[in-house]
């Protein structure tokens, strides 16, 4: 229980550290600490397959992106200090009322008698074949078996959410070559200058 | 408890001595190849170079530019240097009688845990190279990262072969597997992609675009002297040397010896392999020139992750048929 409190601070510190960060590379540090202390408590859980994943695609592969985007975007050091002030007090007050909530209705529940079985003796002690809880084997039967297709519908949320994205963010306008492009913004700042003369 | 301290400070102190004599031997290496002597001159062959290039570098000044970042700046390097090390806890390096393995930890989740710390190691250069607030390091920082993401992938896809294989994700369980036939025979091809995206994954010649020295001054450690420039050296080095305990271990039969003679114990025919394997290593970077950005991208994605996703259908379908 001692092993899962101090995961537990270090889990809400480093996830209150992510938000109220200045510079974005200290929100991306402060994340990673986060995503390993989450793969810890996933150990704790014997979810050892699980915990392994989290920091080979999270750690490894979303968050690299986050810093490759900030080193790309925002070379400088500087931090960010606009829009602090713009943070919606009643909103976070509820979030922070609703987490409190669902931390006190987990801690009554982690007093329940355990539902699962628990069969690895060591940490990271299950992972392979047989059909322990958290092994290879059970995690694999759970997703392309008898959770199919929730696991197919949220891979679908994905890829809705994906093309939303490039709605939103992307350019839609047809594709013009560069060189007609500078054209036409030329043009375009002729005219303009030429309507401001008159 | 006790035992593992003393285990993992053994184990560390056999490391690090390693690290030191690779360097001083791939330097011998380089001399050989280029006609040349190499280090000669501290102590007999040059034995003691290595201690005299440590002490240089924990003498030398502490510089920290001012467009740093300063907390960034001083912690990417134990980044690199601890996930370097962490690795160590659970490679196995020989087997007792009973076919418990001579590791700190044996992980049954072994081949796993080391692809995720690997994947770790990415951030020590990443935010390093980032948080030197100069532009040469910048631009290692964000090829690396590039390059590293890169050939993960097909790193990865590498190892599933021999997963498949060996039915199993213990290191222990993967070199037991291989009694019989090493992996590099079967997985000839997963070897091949193997071989390549290690030594894109370590930054070394020919794929050593991150400390490019001719372009990029020195890469993303540009602004970093002594004992912190130190920890990316060493941390290369280490992960030389893990690269090379990995293959051995996943393709060429790990503590097995080879073709039943068994006149070394398992850990002197370990020994052997990875010291080739490092050998093969240090002749690849007296030999290769550089890639150019744009070719290594090309070959990373439209070659070896191709390559390697067919090495898996094909494996998997084998394993089936069986």
């Amino acid at each position: 229980m001692i092993p899962f409190w101090i995961i537990a601070v270090v889990l809400i510190v480093s996830a209150l550290w992510t938000v109220t960060a200045r510079k974005p590379i200290y929100s991306v540090v402060s994340l990673l600490l986060n995503f390993a202390a989450l793969a810890t408590t996933y150990l704790i859980l014997h979810a050892e397959f699980l915990a392994v994943m989290q920091i080979i695609v999270y750690s490894g592969a979303i968050l690299m992106l986050f810093v490759f985007v900030i080193a790309l975007l925002n070379s400088g050091i500087a931090p960010i200090v606009l829009g602090r002030d713009r943070v919606p007090v009643a909103p976070a007050a509820a979030a922070a009322l609703a987490a409190i909530a669902f931390v006190a209705t987990a801690i009554a529940a982690a007093h329940a008698p355990a539902i699962v079985p628990i069969a690895s003796h060591s940490p990271l002690g299950a992972v392979g074949r047989g059909n322990v809880f958290g092994s290879i084997g059970d995690f694999g039967q759970a997703l392309f078996l008898s959770r199919l297709l929730p696991f197919e519908i949220t891979a679908l949320i994905l890829m809705v959410a994906v093309v939303g994205v490039v709605l939103l963010a992307g350019d839609l306008t047809p594709y013009v070559p560069t060189r007609r492009r500078a054209e036409q913004s030329r043009r375009a700042l002729r005219e303009a200058i030429l309507r401001e003369g008159k | 408890m006790l035992i593992v301290l003393v285990k993992s400070a053994v184990l560390l102190a056999v490391v690090v001595t390693t690290f030191a004599y690779a360097m001083l031997f791939e330097r011998k290496i380089l001399g050989w190849m280029q006609l040349r002597p190499g280090p000669n001159r501290v102590g007999p062959w040059g034995l003691l170079q290595p201690a005299a290039d440590a002490a240089k570098l924990i003498l030398k000044e502490d510089l920290t530019p001012k467009t740093a970042d300063p907390l960034i700046y001083r912690l990417a390097p134990f980044i690199s240097l601890l996930t370097a090390f962490a690795v160590y806890a659970i490679i196995p390096f020989g087997a007792n009688g009973d076919g418990s393995p001579w590791a700190i930890g044996n992980v049954n989740a072994g081949i796993l845990f080391l692809m995720a710390i690997s994947s770790i190691g990415v951030y020590g250069i990443s935010l390093g190279g980032w948080a030197s607030g100069s532009k040469f390091p910048l631009l290692g920082a964000v090829r690396g990262t590039a390059q590293m993401i890169s050939y993960e992938l097909s790193m990865s896809l590498s190892f599933v072969g021999v997963l498949m294989l060996a039915g199993t994700t213990s290191l222990t369980g993967i070199v037991n597997a291989q009694e019989r036939v090493w992996f590099l025979i079967p997985q000839a091809l997963g070897f091949i992609i193997y071989v390549i995206t290690a030594v894109a994954e370590t930054n070394r010649t020919p794929f050593d675009l991150v400390e490019a020295e001719t372009e990029l001054v020195g890469g993303f450690h540009t602004e970093y002297s002594g004992l912190r420039f130190g920890s990316f050296f060493i941390a290369e080095y280490v992960n030389m040397l893990t690269i090379s305990c990995i293959a051995t271990l996943l393709f060429l039969g790990g503590w097995n010896a080879p073709f039943g003679l068994t006149l070394l114990p398992g850990i002197g025919w370990f020994v052997l392999k990875v010291g080739a394997f490092m050998f093969f290593y240090m002749w690849l970077r007296a030999t290769l020139p550089r890639f150019r950005y744009d070719r290594l991208m090309t070959f990373g994605w439209k070659v070896l992750l191709p390559l390697a996703t067919l090495n898996l259908v094909a494996t998997a379908a084998w394993v089936a048929l069986h």
